[in-house]
């Protein structure tokens, strides 16, 4: 089974990356592009076979290590 | 005084902190991040700057939760000094002993320079050597030293004084300016500028030598 975390900064956190992204659209004629915001896609294999097992693992591996709360925020899609 | 340097894979200024801690009459030994054991009897151990890891996830979030760090927690929760310099800062509020958290920069540059601080409190053994406000001149090589925290978090630090050093001209989006904190007992240190790179003559400013020299005396009498 597969886990798919998505990582995002937390709104209200400036994200200088997607402002700079946003301005390179801009320069390249987007001009519908108001904002942008960049964040992370991180695609586990997992060996566990069980849906609620699985997403309880990956909410905790999220919370230990692969997101850091404090300015992020994390989803997580397993299928 | 006993101190240890930890080593992680892209440590680089290892040595640097090692050269300024011995500099100023400690013995010191590196700790490799796989160790699970700090060796005894130590008074401080030294994170130092870097890419550990090659910086992979995010700054100092894959050593923040090595062996070793594990170590340092304790250390620091028995009341040990921990000093983070750069990627150790990065390090600190990866495992938690320090609020906040280190983004890329406002800018988007990676900034080599010297740049002036504000000391902003001589209430710690970092920063006792120095006058309160006094402007030292400290070199920045960073590209994600911008300092976040929670409103509230911030507020905590302003109200007990925690923020050692502020910018004189902020360079890279910091909140309130800030440039160094200290943990709750005043004994964990995070500074993204690098005083271990301000301690002899032949460099562009000796402003570091207070720093490590005010940690020795302080360790010599306690």
């Amino acid at each position: 089974m597969k886990a798919r975390v998505h990582v995002m900064l937390k709104p209200g956190v400036l994200d200088p990356q997607g402002e700079a992204v946003r301005h390179a659209l801009g320069a390249l004629g987007y001009n519908t592009v108001d904002g942008v915001r960049q964040g992370k896609v991180i695609e586990l294999d997992l060996n566990e076979t069980d849906p609620e097992k699985a997403k309880s693992d990956v909410d905790a591996m999220c919370e230990k290590l692969l997101a850091n709360t404090v300015i992020e925020s994390y989803s997580v899609e397993i299928s | 005084m006993r101190a240890a340097v930890l080593v992680f894979p892209g440590s680089n200024c290892d040595r640097d902190m090692a050269v300024a801690l011995r500099k100023a009459g400690a013995d010191v030994t590196m700790v490799w991040h796989k160790d699970t054991d700090l060796p005894d009897g130590l008074d401080v151990v030294a994170i130092p700057g870097g890419f550990s890891f090659g910086d992979y996830l995010r700054c100092g979030a894959i050593a923040g939760r090595s062996p070793i760090c594990r170590s340092v927690i304790d250390f620091a929760n028995r009341g040990g000094f921990v000093l983070g310099v750069c990627n150790g800062f990065q390090i600190l509020t990866e495992t938690g002993l320090l609020p906040g958290a280190l983004m890329r920069n406002a800018g988007l540059k990676f900034i080599c320079k010297s740049v002036e601080l504000r000391v902003e409190t001589t209430e710690s053994a970092f920063t006792s050597g120095y006058a309160k406000d006094q402007l030292i001149s400290i070199p920045i090589a960073h590209h994600d030293g911008n300092y976040n925290l929670s409103r509230d978090d911030l507020a905590a630090l302003q109200d007990q004084q925690r923020i050692a050093f502020r910018y004189h001209d902020n360079p890279n989006g910091s909140v309130d300016d800030i440039a160094g904190v200290l943990s709750e007992n005043r004994r964990v240190l995070g500074m993204m500028p690098h005083p271990e790179r301000a301690v002899d003559p032949a460099q562009p400013s000796a402003d570091g030598q207070p720093f490590f020299a005010s940690l020795l005396e302080q360790m010599a009498t306690t």
